[in-house]
């Protein structure tokens, strides 16, 4: 079938053994679903645990003199201000406020961890290889797989295994050794549930998923569950809710960006974005709740009273919510819950809401 | 069971008399995945075949579903807008879509048999 070679996570022999349906994404072949399907997988992963493999993201290590104030140059994010072992969610900006990338940072004892979206991984190395000064590591571990571990179940699962990670904070990062292998694990994950993201060397990751899929909580679930779930969790994906087009004002990531940052600046695009922090932005990043049956995809026109004002970036169907639900970017004058719109589906206007995000309460773990 | 006949793009027809009863087959459901809307036509509908009618949307994408034969739409399947997943439990028969009284029945010789529908799926059935 493969006209074009893609590549292949470490664990895509176990996919193919589960009977997962394959879907090209960001150049690797991985899995879209099982054979229970999206909506089992995701109303699993709400009620108990699920293994995605997530291994096709960029796990990239910065190293050296000064690495903390030379990544700081280049997302707005506050870096100084993590404690080892903490972890933060950022953007890679550009000049203009726009956003290259979204990405994790963890502070190691003598590093920094970097985890970046598959399809801007190669493209954010050359960013990170031009920009930060040359005494900088730069390794890209390219040799590592990464799961998550992700529902309500999580916790008690990998708990069994190492007790004193079940009092994990969320974004924070430990090494363990889970079934005797050994991982470094963060609370983290993609899906507004408890969870755990695991990074494992590639040659033990099959047995780590293997392990991780006997526990009678977890099942696996494939990259259609991952996008439902965001997609309740508010969470934006690169490439459709954020792009260079978008600021992190506008997306409504205001939230990443710390104090000192704000005031300090010093990041590609700080001009702008303070001037959208201070002045506001044309355009705001909201939740839309289509009050009909049908959902609205991507790219789907959002209008009020007959005139365009934004564009569904994320749409589909939230499986927990059992209705169609939908991101998007809508003029700032309608950026308020309850602001009625209407969304152009099939040339049929539709009535939606603006609502506020998430569409379901997160359940991160907190201490 | 009545004998089914196929479109190239994945509906069956049942035919009785000049009408024609029409479903998506097994391999379309399970290429959808889960599906969680559909949009049918209007009872009373002129429909040309090829044309797109329908809609069917499963949890990640939307498809169209052709008229599979030229005709008026005389009845719907209200069922399957209420429950959508009967598409996907049952789909050649609670799942049908709509039934067309055939205007051309000669257009009925250009529809694939069984066999041959199997052998463009890739005998995966």
């Amino acid at each position: 079938m493969d006209t074009l070679a893609s590549a292949r996570t470490p664990l895509h022999p176990l996919h193919d053994r589960l009977g997962a349906k394959f879907v090209a994404f960001a150049g690797y072949d991985m899995p879209v679903h099982y054979p229970s399907g999206v909506l089992a997988e995701h109303l699993h992963t709400r009620t108990s645990a699920s293994l995605f493999d997530v291994s096709h993201m960029g796990q990239v290590r910065l190293r050296g003199p000064g690495a903390i104030p030379a990544l700081e140059r280049l997302v707005p994010g506050d870096i100084a201000g993590l404690l080892v072992g903490q972890m933060r969610y950022t953007q890679f900006t550009n000049e203009q406020g726009g956003i290259l990338d979204d990405l994790m940072v963890t502070r190691g004892k003598d590093h920094l961890d970097l985890v970046v979206n598959a399809g801007t991984k190669r493209s954010d190395l050359e960013h990170l290889r031009d920009r930060l000064p040359g005494n900088i590591d730069i390794d890209y571990l390219e040799d590592r797989a990464l799961l998550a571990v992700q529902g309500p179940a999580a916790m008690s699962v990998i708990a069994r295994q190492l007790p004193v990670l079940a009092n994990m904070a969320f974004m924070t990062a430990a090494e363990a050794k889970l079934y005797g292998i050994a991982c470094s694990v963060t609370r983290s994950g993609y899906t507004g549930e408890d969870g755990y993201e695991i990074s494992v060397r590639s040659a033990s990751a099959i047995e780590l998923a293997e392990a991780l899929l006997t526990e009678p909580e977890i099942r696996p679930a494939g990259l259609g569950a991952r996008d439902s779930l965001r997609l309740e969790a508010g969470l934006c994906l690169y490439g459709h809710d954020i792009d260079i087009t978008t600021t992190p004002v506008e997306a409504g990531l205001l939230w990443s960006i710390g104090k000192r940052r704000r005031i300090d600046g010093g990041f590609p695009g700080a001009d702008i974005i303070k001037r959208q922090i201070a002045e506001g932005s044309p355009r705001r990043r909201v939740g839309i709740l289509p009050e009909g049956r049908a959902p609205a995809r991507e790219h789907t026109e959002i209008r009020e009273d007959g005139k365009t004002i934004g564009i569904v970036t994320s749409g589909g169907y939230g499986p927990s919510l059992g209705r169609p639900i939908a991101m998007g970017y809508v003029a700032t004058g309608s950026a308020f819950a309850g602001a009625p719109l209407d969304l152009i589906v099939r040339e049929t206007p539709r009535p939606a809401r603006v609502v506020p995000l998430p569409f379901i309460p997160t359940r991160y773990f907190r201490v | 069971m009545t004998e089914l006949h196929y479109a190239e793009s994945h509906e069956w027809v049942r035919l009785e008399g000049e009408i024609a009863t029409v479903g998506i087959s097994v391999f379309a459901q399970e290429q959808l995945g889960d599906v969680v809307y559909v949009e049918l036509p209007a009872v009373g509908a002129t429909v040309t075949k090829g044309n797109n009618i329908a809609v069917v949307e499963s949890v990640k994408a939307a498809s169209e579903i052709y008229a599979p034969v030229s005709g008026t739409v005389v009845e719907v399947n209200a069922a399957i807008v209420d429950n959508p997943g009967l598409i996907n439990e049952q789909p050649l028969s609670e799942g049908w879509f709509f039934k067309i009284k055939i205007s051309a029945l000669p257009e009925v010789e250009t529809l694939l048999d069984e066999a041959a529908y199997t052998a463009l799926v890739g005998g995966t059935h």
